[in-house]
């Protein structure tokens, strides 16, 4: 083969190669806008004052901003924030710690039968939760709960100890034994251990499983919606009430949308990287 | 001593949880079930009275509108979890291809296509609901480079009336039933080649056992005379796979992308040495590695699906029958209309639906855990 026809040859495999890679990017960027396109209406419809959501003027971006919607969203939505956040912070936290203790004794302090127990713990969190509603409401009216936040803080903790205690107990896995059988030795005790050796130790295991209960928690909404009384209502029930008046105020709603999205839109943004080493912990396979 | 002492230190704090869980989880079900035995109606239990399996026959086989909606919603709730399925499967594996190929700007990417997983079903489904608004929404969206709105009776999103592939009930259950009996068998023949014993009694008892049942029990008689005809492929289905895919299919995208992050380059490196193209590096080394992920991806989505309440019950109402799905039939039937019984009988089938997905996936996991 001569020089030139090399050359010729090399050239036509660097252009087939750059066009199937402006491929790869066209059909990227074509998808990416599909993804954002609610995010555009749902901030310009937001954006818009309410005079100007008519139906031919939708896409159209605001002649004039206003943030009137998300003033009022704010107002209307806020006691149901804080409900939210209330709720929430405990229940995660909660969660999280009696799932770092339950992951410290499967992984690390193996019994007999353990290997019976754990799935059978593991299988309360894929029920489909209407089949422990009802007895749940009953509970919740005979301990005089129903309608506080608390019955939704003891539910969701209650609901969560298998994903956290399946997250902890597969990140502690990665602890070796001997660190445990030292500490042993030198006469450390169960929580000793834990708080000095494996407490120490968990800091990304936390951060995974509170991202995770958290966004499960503030994102629920069939708990809330049977549990919860018009004082004590998450926001996620208040957003889906702001459809149900007389005239639908679309700016409102999506300024709704937005203000519930925020806490976990942030958190995603922020930690997205531990996010998705949640997500992927719910496969079971950690 | 002192290990004899931490061992049981240990049993008593993994106690409380293990309680916890016994009451909430298997208690509850066990109430739920008891309860779907009954008659109770209204809020108090004053004078309730066990019907046995009179809620679950009915369901089946009742005629009546309660009953009626439970059918279209199992309906649909097949038809979603295929569409569903299938449509995360494909957008993920697309995104965690197109991604895996050190492009540019992947981190952004990235998230953009999994940050929908970040959101309450109950943000979907207003949002989506303003989409698919048949008067405004994406039907406007031709206004925006001149052309005219699409007509709103023509797509109408999820308040479409229309049915595709309409058959009755009545052809679609015993056409289910034939299918189980012959699956259970066919499999108890093949567990009986493998020499599984015990694996091939248990199918083929289950399988002669409903063989008989639907002989001796008259079921293809009692379903002939089932009224309503008229279940389909609701077209109204397809705007809420849509949202739902929009929202999860980045979770089969991660998980796509960190089973290829997974696949030694050397391997590709190999393949292409033995003279494969791209594609054929994808046909013959990739897709066959990503088999296991598809597995697990398909049962954790089908759960998802089979329990979806909140997207379609935020999005369309609760009294769309073309979108109606058991969980929703079950909260208003118990929430609502203070049904207990027929709520709690809903729920029970729920729940075995998706205990048929999740029992075998959780014993193959833990099978080969302890084999590790």
């Amino acid at each position: 083969m001569t020089a030139s026809a090399l050359r010729r040859r090399a050239a036509r495999v660097l252009q087939r190669r750059s066009l199937t890679r402006l491929a790869v990017y066209a059909t990227l960027i074509f998808w990416a806008i599909i993804y954002l396109t609610p995010i555009y209406l749902v901030l310009n419809t937001s954006l818009k004052p309410r005079a100007e959501v008519s139906l031919d003027r939708v896409w159209a971006p605001p002649r004039q901003v206003s943030v009137d919607a998300f003033i009022a969203a704010v107002e209307k939505l806020s006691p149901n924030f804080a409900n939210s956040v209330i709720l929430t912070v405990p229940a995660t936290l909660l969660s999280a710690i009696i799932g770092s203790l339950n992951g410290y004794v499967l992984s690390k302090w193996r019994f007999r039968g353990a290997n019976i127990i754990f799935p059978l713990m593991l299988f309360g969190m894929f029920i489909p939760y209407q089949s422990i509603l009802i007895p749940l409401f009953q509970l919740m009216r005979e301990l005089r709960l129903a309608g506080t936040l608390w019955s939704l803080i003891l539910t969701h903790v209650v609901y969560g100890l298998p994903i956290t205690t399946l997250i902890f107990r597969n990140y502690y896995a990665e602890i070796p034994d001997e660190l445990i059988e030292a500490g042993q030795i030198d006469g450390a005790s169960f929580f000793k251990l834990y708080t000095q050796v494996v407490f120490p130790l968990s800091l990304p295991g936390f951060v995974v499983v509170i991202i995770w209960q958290f966004t499960q928690i503030w994102n629920e909404y069939l708990f809330a919606v049977t549990l919860a009384d018009p004082v004590t209502q998450p926001i996620t029930v208040a957003l889906s009430q702001l459809a149900g008046g007389q005239a639908i105020d679309f700016s409102l709603q999506m300024a709704g949308s937005f203000l519930t999205a925020l806490p976990t839109l942030f958190v995603y943004i922020l930690l997205g990287r531990y996010f998705i080493r949640g997500l992927l912990a719910g496969s079971v396979k950690g | 001593m002192r290990l004899n002492v931490d061992r049981l230190t240990a049993l008593a704090v993994l106690a409380p949880s293990v309680i916890l869980l016994a009451i909430f989880v298997y208690g509850f079900i066990g109430q739920t079930f008891y309860i779907a035995t009954t008659n109770w109606q209204g809020l108090g239990m004053g004078d309730i009275s066990s019907i046995g399996l009179r809620n679950f026959e009915q369901l089946f086989i009742g005629s009546g509108l309660p009953f009626f909606r439970f059918r279209e919603a199992l309906v649909n709730t097949v038809v979603f979890t295929v569409l569903f399925i299938a449509a995360c499967l494909s957008l993920g594996l697309l995104f965690a291809i197109l991604l895996d190929q050190r492009i540019r700007a992947e981190a952004l990417f990235r998230t953009i296509f999994l940050f929908p997983m970040a959101l309450s079903f109950v943000v979907t489904g207003t949002v989506w609901r303003w989409l698919f608004s048949p008067r405004s929404g994406l039907n406007t969206l031709p206004a925006l480079f001149g052309g005219a709105p699409l007509p709103p009776d023509q797509w109408a999103w999820f308040t479409d009336r229309r049915q595709l592939f309409t058959f009755t009930w009545a052809d679609a259950s015993r056409l289910v039933l034939i299918a189980i009996i012959v699956g259970l068998l066919a499999f108890a023949v093949f567990s009986a080649t493998r020499r599984r014993p015990v694996q091939a009694l248990i199918a083929g008892m289950i399988g002669l056992s409903l063989i008989g049942w639907v002989f001796l029990g008259g079921v293809f008689e009692a379903l002939g005379n089932v009224v309503r005809p008229a279940h389909g492929v609701n077209l109204a289905m397809f705007s809420i796979v849509i949202a739902a895919a929009w929202q999860m299919s980045g979770y089969t995208m991660a998980m796509y992308l960190a089973a290829l992050r997974g696949i030694p380059e050397e391997l590709r490196e190999a393949a292409r040495v033995d003279g494969c193209n791209e594609l054929q590096v994808y046909r013959y080394v990739v897709l066959p590695l990503l088999r296991p992920i598809t597995f697990s991806a398909m049962i954790i989505l089908g759960h998802i699906s089979l329990k979806i309440f909140d997207l379609i019950y935020v999005m369309a109402g609760g009294d769309n029958l073309r979108v109606d799905v058991p969980g929703i039939h079950m909260y208003l039937t118990a929430f609502r209309g203070n049904n207990f019984a027929l709520g709690a009988a809903i729920a029970i089938i729920m729940l075995l639906l998706v205990a048929c997905v999740i029992v075998p996936y959780l014993v193959n996991v833990f099978r080969t855990e302890v084999r590790r």
